[in-house]
């Protein structure tokens, strides 16, 4: 679903094939030696990764590695102390003015009354133009674009329905809607799989890449367990102790580059296709999530279960 | 008009979970009609002043984490200054009493003009900031990702809620103004789960609600401050009722599904049908 691009003269020709190359180096989003500190902490230290267009991209790490505030900074909501965010057009015009607008977001904490007076369909239509001042007078383009929507993320069964008596991976959906609507050429969720059970993970994960395929939007999605995400992954930002390793998935989930990261020894295990990262080599007692939450797996030990 | 206003600015106050501003800065103004009545000023000005500021000092200092502690600072000290001034006064101030429970039929025709003026103002900003509003009240954080600032979205609906305050006040007081600001806007969200239409029911069940209890009182001599807020819990145990049976009978259908939930739309649009809007 590209947008229609601005009528080209011929003359523009040259200008456009110039663009079209500097595109082609230009990632959608670099992060340049961005540095964070919070209350006196250093929550994130010299991160720094490109996202390309249309790349999917993970950010793991373990519970407060520095995952929200970085999609934070990226958002511009939290402010770096040191390093730059750019995040350039599509069409590499280079600097988007209005970069807030191409960016969609899914936040990690949400919450909805019951009662709340919204349907499913209202909160998609709400992603629209949230931001615009006055009413948003009902069109039959409004309603065709939030009907075409609420089908990309198979959320039509349920769009009736209160956003508040949704369960918790229905709910991730219609928010994933709600931040495509806006057309975005970047869509960052903040643990969308956290609180979802193994097959509506795995539900949200699928959608994601085929959105990310079909409309050519790049996703980069926080996460402290890789594995659910491992088969779509183009590439990975992994995060420990505020620093960063990205990269392809071979690259960065090895035990050298690991280890770097959270400055001390890990291995780097595969389990009948699930990768675990443990800390601690020779201690099979000290396996992920003691010491600083060296994370991979969330089943860990002896009875792993084949995805 | 004033049902209108309780009505629109009540379904956020709601919506956003701001009941206990919506009770404390209506309640704080009556610091603002003493002052006025001990200075000598117009009424609606002390109101307009007190529960501005006491609306921006909720705003400002709650900034940062919840609200409630700030706002029964604010709350107490309105009380404190509205007690201080009501004793500093020699004599009797008839005007400073009507403050806490309306005259709702006493509204002289000079300050009919203002009155509406005030109202109007609130409709339009909510109507200017609706989506804003909405956002920032459902999804805060992206809402500021958009680059809309939840801050400063909440210090203008408070001083929507101020402003509704001082308009309201002198016709209903501080406390009827409180019960009509929460009860409609409560039952018209368990009746309809569309934020447009909840809106709309929640003007309908304001205007039903005053005139209903005017109607009453003059009945059975009761004060009208005892049907506005029996008609306004009632309102919203009807709907709580109805909306548990209709989700029970969704639950006792094991087939569930689709059909479900478009059995459930016809329902609603039936019964919605039946409502006064």
């Amino acid at each position: 679903m590209t947008e229609p691009s601005e009528q080209a003269k011929p003359a523009d020709a040259a200008l456009m094939a110039a663009d079209a190359a500097r595109a082609a180096e230009a990632p959608l989003l670099a992060v340049e030696g961005v540095s964070v500190r919070l209350g006196g902490r250093e929550v994130l230290h010299d991160v720094s990764f490109a996202v390309g267009a249309g790349q999917f991209t993970g950010l793991i790490g373990s519970n407060g590695a520095g995952k929200t505030t970085l999609l934070r900074v990226i958002l511009g909501l939290t402010a770096a102390d040191s390093g730059t965010v750019r995040l350039a057009a599509a069409n590499g015009a280079g600097h988007h003015t209005g970069q807030r607008a191409r960016v969609g977001y899914v936040p990690q904490k949400f919450a909805f009354d019951s009662d709340m007076p919204m349907r499913a369909r209202d909160l998609v239509a709400l992603g629209i133009d949230a931001q615009r001042l006055g009413i948003a007078l009902p069109s039959r383009r409004r309603r065709e674009r939030v009907e075409q929507m609420l089908a990309a993320v198979d959320a039509l069964a349920f769009a009736d329905t209160r956003i508040g008596s949704l369960s918790g991976g229905e709910q991730q959906r219609v928010l994933i809607a709600h931040a495509l609507i806006s057309r975005p050429q970047l869509l960052l969720l903040d643990e969308p799989l956290a609180n979802l059970d193994l097959a509506s993970a795995q539900g949200v994960v699928a959608l994601l890449a085929r959105i990310c395929a079909e409309q050519g939007i790049a996703v980069l999605i926080s996460a402290h367990e890789m594995n659910p995400l491992l088969p779509v992954l183009d590439r990975i930002v992994y995060l420990a102790h505020g620093r960063a390793a990205s990269g392809t998935t071979q690259e960065v989930v090895r035990a050298d580059v690991l280890s770097r990261l959270y400055g001390r020894h890990v291995d780097v295990l595969h389990v009948h296709g699930r990768v675990l990262v443990v800390a601690g080599a020779g201690d099979d007692s000290d396996l992920e999530g003691h010491e600083g939450g060296v994370s991979g797996g969330s089943h860990s030990g002896g009875a792993e279960v084949v995805l | 008009m004033v049902a209108l206003v309780a009505g629109v600015v009540g379904f956020f106050v709601v919506l956003r979970g701001s009941a206990f501003a919506a009770h404390a800065i209506p309640n704080g103004s009556f610091a603002g009609a003493a002052a006025a009545a001990l200075v000598g000023t117009n009424t609606l000005l002390g109101l307009g002043i007190f529960s501005l500021a006491g609306a921006l000092g909720i705003g400002w200092l709650g900034r940062r984490g919840r609200h409630d502690v700030v706002t029964a600072l604010v709350l107490v000290l309105m009380l404190g200054l509205g007690g201080l001034f009501v004793s500093l006064q020699s004599q009797y101030a008839p005007e400073t009493y009507s403050i806490l429970f309306g005259e709702i039929l006493g509204v002289s025709n000079n300050e009919l003009a203002p009155t509406a003026g005030l109202g109007l103002a609130c409709v339009v900003t909510v109507a200017v900031l609706y989506r804003r509003l909405m956002i920032s009240s459902v999804l805060a954080e992206t809402g500021a990702a958009r680059g809309v600032d939840p801050f400063r979205v909440e210090l203008c609906f408070l001083a929507v809620l101020a402003l509704a305050s001082t308009m309201t006040v002198p016709v209903v007081g501080t406390l009827l103004m409180f019960s009509l600001m929460i009860g409609p806007p409560a039952a018209a969200r368990t009746l309809s789960d569309r934020p447009g239409r909840a809106m709309a029911l929640s003007v309908a069940l304001a205007l039903v609600t005053v005139w209903g209890s005017i109607a009453a009182a003059y009945a059975t001599n009761d004060p009208v401050g005892f049907f506005v807020t029996v008609i306004g819990a009632g309102a919203y145990t009807l709907g709580r009722v109805w909306a548990t049976w209709r989700r029970g009978r969704a639950v006792g259908d094991n087939t569930g599904g689709p059909g479900r939930v478009e059995r459930d739309r016809v329902v609603g649009r039936v019964a919605e049908g039946l409502l006064p809007s």
